[in-house]
């Protein structure tokens, strides 16, 4: 709450000027001092004891929003969960993009990647003896892509067939596409009935909700007053009934809009899980190490409340059964979350840490000094202005590595003179990438040349450039020559010091090289979404991370109405690319393509990219095992703790 | 008696209903919600999530159902963010905080108070000069430069304390010096007025006259007059200090209510927010009740004051 310096009023304050005699005060006179000496005695440190008992201790940026794989989207969070769950594949400790086996011994695809076999391990358990079947998958992913839930990364699982029409409710899909009675066609329903709601409507009102998302009783009110929803002119009364019969008919059988969707999701014994995709996907078995295709055990989960309870307590220590290799010993909020070696893991034996500790550290200072102290084998971060004091002082434990990310700048495209693409463009030809990088982040950042980062055999077109002269024209071309009549336009940012001062440089450097005056609104972090998701920005600054190993990660987003795109842009020239890129089962073939995508999303410009993520950080000597990985998702089943300095790791001695 | 305390009582009922009232309807005033993240989420899905925290209806039976389920039920709902029971987190926190506070609380005193008597008594010396000098000092620099100093100062050359962390009683030591210095350098200047204020009076000249000791005339007869505003101040002083301090406990990673207050509202986390809220509202109002009737202990004046306006 308050800063620590504030002194509170007294609540009243009366002189007083003739005591009467009373007993006497008495003040306990304890020497704080004393306390300090008793302190002053020595010891070894906090790292040397933690390698000695193989504790992992790390810091790890601030308190999880929770510890539920289907509820949470951070990476702190996710942190955490890759300790003590594993998906159908795990991640390899050294090399980017290489799958291993994890809960599935091995998988095999149909020829054009789009349908996928996983045979689970038949010893696979969870932590408390329990079989782990592919009946857990089922159910994990059937929670994840509940509606009632509510979980933000649903998106992440609608590659399965019927995953999304089952996330989105899209009952009438279901029901009426192929029905033989239809009165209209399809596609007229589709395009004029609002079936998944309009956010202008009024609040409460059918409208607003749209015919998808009505409940059984509002469906029965709407039976018998059709007019309770704006329906279209296409429709006539007898097709307008037919929709709300059939939903009523299928509300009312309770059969379970999974099954009658067939999501192609499906368990063919225990230990066989099969999925069909939507499109071929060469990189499936990369994205089900991300969390979101977690297992969670349906046995435990359900003992402890209904699989759509947000608030469950399932994932509390004494709750929490996971299949990873550690299981959860104690959570603190905001002091510790500390993991132990799971004995039922599969693969236990290559296991060599037997805890780890999370420390939520929001300070980053602290978290350094603690580091310089002993204190911690590895922080989360490094602050920039503790950069070059870390690599002269610990030049062996500094760490600079790349991330997956890219920091950018969205252009409103709805807001004139940002439609036009060559007023963009003039913006980021005038940003001197390299002189933010030296002298503002001071992270050893890379310049974004284009919008996906370096990864893998995907490479970007690399477009992105410094060039004041062009920049100068392109602006003359548009009609602002030298910046003259140029509508007064506004950067938006947070309220962190180092957006400001990334905000600035951009400011000086528009006006330097544009003659361009930008004004910059900094905004705290909620007001700042709330801004940017409502389009009412100009300018403002933006950034993604991948959530795996695919350049589509970062294309996928800038698609018309993409509920992250949030610039405006569209063109269907790009969608179509995306899509033909989709139906491409050879990699190196899909990767151009993709290019060529990113190509176009490049000239059209409606984000600045500005730079690529690098990760900073602090190891200690004794960690053993720790590689640089693009997405930072370091596997800890590979992690050693050794005070021996020439041992040398060897991730995978035990395959 | 009974009738002013019940009276306070009365009161403190009614600013904590305020207090309420005054923080629902600023949370709800917030730009975005706690459904705000950085991906987008279908609209559908979020008046699940709303539908879950009990959002979705009226604003105005929101207003009426919080304190209802408050008073019928004992519950003070969920932390959005945190899916915890909102009484839960604040359970894990105040002990923390309670702690650090009242080891706070008695650093301050026992530095301040010492200081102040010693500066009234020797009004205008370098010791009185030096002291309100540190005084001041403590006043001005804020927690957050203070506590990296003793960080980089103490924490490093001592090997049993700690940079940062929550586990050995050693670990309040720094925290307890950052958190109550402030407070001590306001106390140590509010005795030295206090005591002032005394030595001036009569019947201190007529036990000196008496050939009383210094000592004698300074615990028996001046400290319980001179500490009359101290003892207004600490009341809710105390309130402060237990109820958490952002940046202190970020900087030792103390885990107290500090930290709640502010992710809280950076969250849009509303009940957490109302939670913390009332729960602050009521050690403040608890406090000042507390002190003063300590304060009318040391003073019969105020008794009387107090009973008078009362009856008036």
């Amino acid at each position: 709450m308050d800063a620590g310096t504030s002194t509170p009023t007294p609540a009243r304050m009366v002189i007083d000027r003739s005591p009467t005699r009373g007993t006497p005060l008495r003040l306990p006179l304890l020497g704080f001092c004393s306390i300090l000496l008793l302190a002053a005695c020595g010891g070894p440190s906090p790292v040397d004891e933690a390698t000695a008992e193989k504790t992992l201790l790390l810091g790890n940026a601030s308190e999880p929003q929770g510890l539920d794989p289907h509820l949470v989207s951070g990476v702190i969070e996710s942190n955490i969960i890759r300790a003590l769950f594993e998906g159908l594949c795990a991640e390899h400790p050294s090399e980017n993009g290489t799958p291993l086996p994890g809960a599935a011994e091995s998988w095999v695809p149909n020829e054009d990647f789009t349908e996928w076999t996983f045979h689970l391990r038949e010893d696979g358990q969870w932590s408390d003896g329990e079989p782990l079947t592919a009946h857990d998958f089922i159910f994990s992913f059937q929670r994840i892509l509940n509606p009632r839930l509510g979980s933000e990364y649903s998106f992440m699982l609608y590659y399965i067939i019927g995953a999304e029409d089952y996330h989105q409710s899209r009952r009438t899909k279901t029901l009426v596409k192929d029905h033989p009675d239809l009165p209209v066609s399809w596609e007229t329903i589709e395009t004029e009935v609002n079936l998944s709601g309009d956010e202008t409507a009024e609040e409460g009102s059918f409208d607003r909700k749209g015919l998808d998302h009505l409940g059984l009783e509002e469906l029965k009110q709407l039976r018998a007053d059709l007019g309770l929803f704006t329906w279209p002119e296409a429709l006539d009364e007898e097709a307008r009934l037919f929709l709300v019969d059939q939903l009523i008919t299928f509300d009312e059988s309770g059969e379970s809009l999974w099954d009658r969707i067939g999501v192609a999701a499906t368990a063919v014994d225990d230990h066989t899980l099969h999925l069909k995709l939507r499109a071929p996907m060469p990189f499936l078995p990369e994205l089900t190490k991300h969390y979101t295709w977690f297992p969670v055990p349906k046995h435990s989960l359900l003992a402890h409340g209904t699989a759509d309870d947000r608030f469950s307590e399932w994932t509390r220590p004494g709750n929490l059964v996971s299949n990873g290799a550690f299981t959860l010993k104690s959570w603190r909020i905001n002091d510790h979350i500390e993991v132990v070696k799971n004995p039922r893991y599969w693969d236990a034996g290559t296991v060599d840490l037997n805890a780890v500790r999370y420390f939520p550290i929001t300070n980053v200072y602290s978290e350094a000094r603690m580091f310089y102290n002993d204190q911690l084998h590895i922080t989360y971060t490094l602050g920039p202005e503790l950069i070059r004091y870390s690599q002269e002082r610990y030049p062996d434990q500094t760490r600079n590595e790349l991330y997956l990310g890219t920091y950018f700048i969205r252009c409103n495209t709805t807001h004139p003179p940002l439609d036009d693409p060559r007023v963009r463009l003039a913006l980021s030809l005038a940003i001197d990438q390299q002189a933010i990088i030296d002298n503002v982040l001071q992270g050893g950042q890379m310049p974004a040349l284009g919008l996906v980062p370096p990864s893998g055999e995907y490479e970007s077109p690399e477009l992105v450039r410094f060039d004041p002269e062009e920049a100068r024209r392109l602006l003359a071309e548009a009609g602002f020559p030298n910046g003259e009549g140029f509508p007064d336009i506004r950067f938006l940012t947070t309220d962190r010091e180092s957006a400001k001062r990334t905000a600035e440089a951009l400011q000086g450097m528009w006006k330097q090289h544009l003659n361009l005056s930008i004004g910059i609104d900094q905004m705290e972090w909620a007001t700042y979404l709330a801004t940017m998701f409502k389009k009412e920005y100009d300018l403002a600054a933006g950034g993604w991370i991948g959530d795996y190993l695919d350049p589509t990660t970062f294309l996928d987003m800038w698609i018309r109405d993409g509920g992250n795109n949030r610039t405006g842009w569209y063109s269907d020239e790009y969608e179509a690319i995306l899509r033909e890129a989709e139906q491409i089962s050879d990699p190196l073939a899909r990767y151009q393509k993709l290019q060529q995508a990113e190509r176009l999303f490049l000239e059209e410009r409606p984000v600045l990219p500005l730079y690529w993520y690098t990760r900073n950080y602090l190891i200690h000597e004794h960690v053993k095992g720790w590689h640089p990985l693009l997405l930072d998702n370091h596997p800890l089943k590979f992690v050693r703790l050794g005070a021996d300095e020439t041992e040398e790791a060897n991730p995978l001695s035990s395959d | 008696m009974l009738r002013y305390l019940l009276s306070r009582i009365f009161q403190g009922i009614l600013v904590l209903f305020a207090l309420y009232t005054i923080t629902f309807f600023l949370v709800k005033a917030m730009p975005g919600d706690p459904f705000t993240g950085e991906k987008n989420i279908p609209e559908d899905v979020k008046r699940n999530m709303r539908e879950q925290s009990g959002l979705n209806d009226p604003l105005l039976v929101q207003y009426i159902n919080y304190p209802k389920a408050v008073l019928l039920e004992g519950s003070f709902n969920y932390s959005i963010k945190k899916k915890r029971p909102v009484a839960e987190i604040i359970g894990q926190a105040f002990p923390a905080s309670f702690v650090l506070g009242v080891s706070a609380l008695i650093f301050a005193i026992m530095l301040a108070i010492p200081i102040g008597v010693i500066s009234a008594v020797r009004r205008n010396s370098w010791v009185d000069y030096s002291g309100m000098a540190v005084a001041m000092i403590g006043i001005c620099v804020p927690s957050f430069v203070i506590g990296p100093l003793l960080q980089i100062g103490i924490a490093t050359r001592i090997p049993a304390l700690k940079i940062a962390g929550w586990d050995d009683p050693v670990d309040i030591i720094l925290p307890a010096i950052t958190l109550g210095l402030a407070t001590a350098a306001y106390l140590a200047r509010l005795t030295r007025g206090g005591m002032l204020e005394i030595l001036s009076q009569d019947y201190i000249r007529t036990a000196r006259a008496k050939g009383l000791s210094t000592p004698r005339i300074m615990i028996v007869h001046a400290l319980r007059g001179g500490l009359i505003p101290s003892v207004a101040f600490i009341g809710p002083a105390f309130a402060t200090l237990i109820s958490g301090s952002f940046i202190v406990e970020s900087i030792f990673q103390v885990p107290g209510m500090g930290q709640h207050f502010v992710n809280a509202i950076t969250d849009r986390d509303e009940f957490l927010v109302l939670g913390l809220a009332l729960f602050y509202g009521l050690l403040v109002v608890i406090m000042n009740l507390v002190a003063d009737l300590l304060v009318g202990f040391l003073n019969p004046r105020v008794r009387i004051a107090e009973l008078e306006t009362e009856t008036a």
